[in-house]
């Protein structure tokens, strides 16, 4: 597990050719590890009929809304939370 | 069109709920065998949802989203021929 | 098991979607070729007709009454489920969310339909729609007033987008005028929609004097 609780994380802004779970709206996005969870394997291979090995890592990851949505149109302190596997995550500044 | 989070929309939520049909029912409990038998697997269900053009993926019923992608896996996978289904409905 | 169940061709229904005959004869054919068996179907079947929301409310119940037990469910809903001998269901993590006086939680798979329905049974039409999957992340608060939900002025909204396998229970604040209510009694007031983050729970019926 490369991540912490607390760390500050960037969600990768990159394209993805085929399935894969992470939501358009918080690539390129700076979030925190809200929660780490365990490996899980691969829905990017698995879909395709491998067998998604090696697991990896997810973790819960915790976004201000208003860093996610330019008109964000609730509170300032709203968050919204989403479950991001590893190989998306890239330390932030 | 399966990433849906922010997609624009003024599209009021429409809260009736239905109960599930014998053959939706059976939809999901095909799929949960299929799983079982390691014929198909969660993640292809998804990957063959996200596969339908995009008119056919919004006018589409939950279910029916599940029946075009088991039929696109599992033809993939040779396990159904092409208009074997058609074949079998035309009985 | 022998399996004396005639092979019908299927009936097609003019009242039913046209899916419904293709499902059936999926379902013919997958048996003939020896690929899944009835049992599998049926097994299968009995299980989803047997998920209600009744077990979500009574983890939730059993946390209001019991603060060890909550701190347990808070650490592993999934273990705390098979504490109280109910199903959590296939899915390896199952997290519960605790809503309190200043954050409230709202719960969404964006991408698809993720939904913990062991403990709540099927998931509505709703929050399977297209509207909901694309509203609840960009203007949840909107969302809640559709559902008649308005949260105080200084409550957090936390929407969180069920994307890869751990599915979430949204644990719903105690109503007030609850406090002698006994644990059963407590279940009653807990609602799917509350465990989904959509509404609070039911206030306890007033007391006739």
């Amino acid at each position: 597990m490369r991540y912490r609780p607390g760390q500050r994380v960037q969600v990768a802004a990159r394209l993805h050719e085929g399935h894969q779970r992470t939501p358009g709206y918080v690539k390129g996005k700076i979030g925190t590890i809200e929660r780490v969870h365990e490996s899980f394997t691969n829905p990017e291979t698995r879909a395709y009929g491998a067998d998604g090995l090696p697991q990896q890592p997810l973790y819960l990851i915790g976004f201000a809304q208003r860093d996610v949505w330019p008109d964000y149109p609730g509170h300032s302190d709203d968050r919204i939370y989403a479950d991001v596997f590893e190989h998306w995550l890239e330390e932030a500044e | 069109m399966h990433d849906r989070g922010g997609w624009p929309t003024d599209a009021p939520i429409d809260r009736s709920e239905h109960e599930l049909a014998d053959w939706e029912l059976l939809m999901d409990a095909l799929v949960g065998a299929l799983g079982r038998r390691r014929l198909m697997n969660v993640d292809e269900l998804r990957r063959g949802i996200e596969s339908m053009p995009a008119g056919e993926y919004e006018r589409a019923s939950y279910y029916e989203r599940w029946l075009y992608s088991v039929e696109t896996v599992l033809g993939e996978k040779g396990v159904l021929a092409a208009g074997e289904l058609e074949g079998r409905l035309a009985r | 098991m022998n399996d004396h169940d005639h092979s019908h061709a299927p009936i097609i229904n003019g009242d039913e979607p046209t899916a419904a005959a293709r499902v059936r004869a999926l379902q013919e054919l997958l048996v003939e070729k020896g690929l899944i068996g009835r049992d599998d179907v049926r097994q299968r079947i009995d299980w989803l007709v047997s998920r209600s929301p009744a077990d979500g409310a009574r983890l939730v119940a059993r946390a209001w009454v019991d603060p060890e037990f909550k701190e347990r469910l808070l650490a592993d809903a999934r273990a705390a489920a098979l504490e109280l001998g109910l199903d959590p269901g296939p899915s390896p993590v199952v997290v519960a969310l605790e809503n309190t006086p200043t954050v409230h939680h709202m719960v969404v798979c964006t991408l698809c339909s993720c939904y913990p329905k062991a403990l709540l049974g099927p998931p509505p039409d709703w929050y399977k729609s297209l509207p909901y999957r694309s509203r609840a992340v960009a203007d949840p608060r909107g969302v809640l007033s559709e559902f008649g939900v308005e949260l105080e002025d200084d409550v957090e909204l936390r929407v969180v987008d069920s994307t890869a396998d751990i599915r979430y229970v949204v644990i719903p604040r105690r109503p007030a005028g609850s406090a002698a209510m006994s644990e059963e009694e407590l279940a009653a007031l807990v609602t799917r929609d509350s465990m989904i983050g959509v509404a609070q729970s039911s206030a306890p019926a007033p007391v006739v004097s």
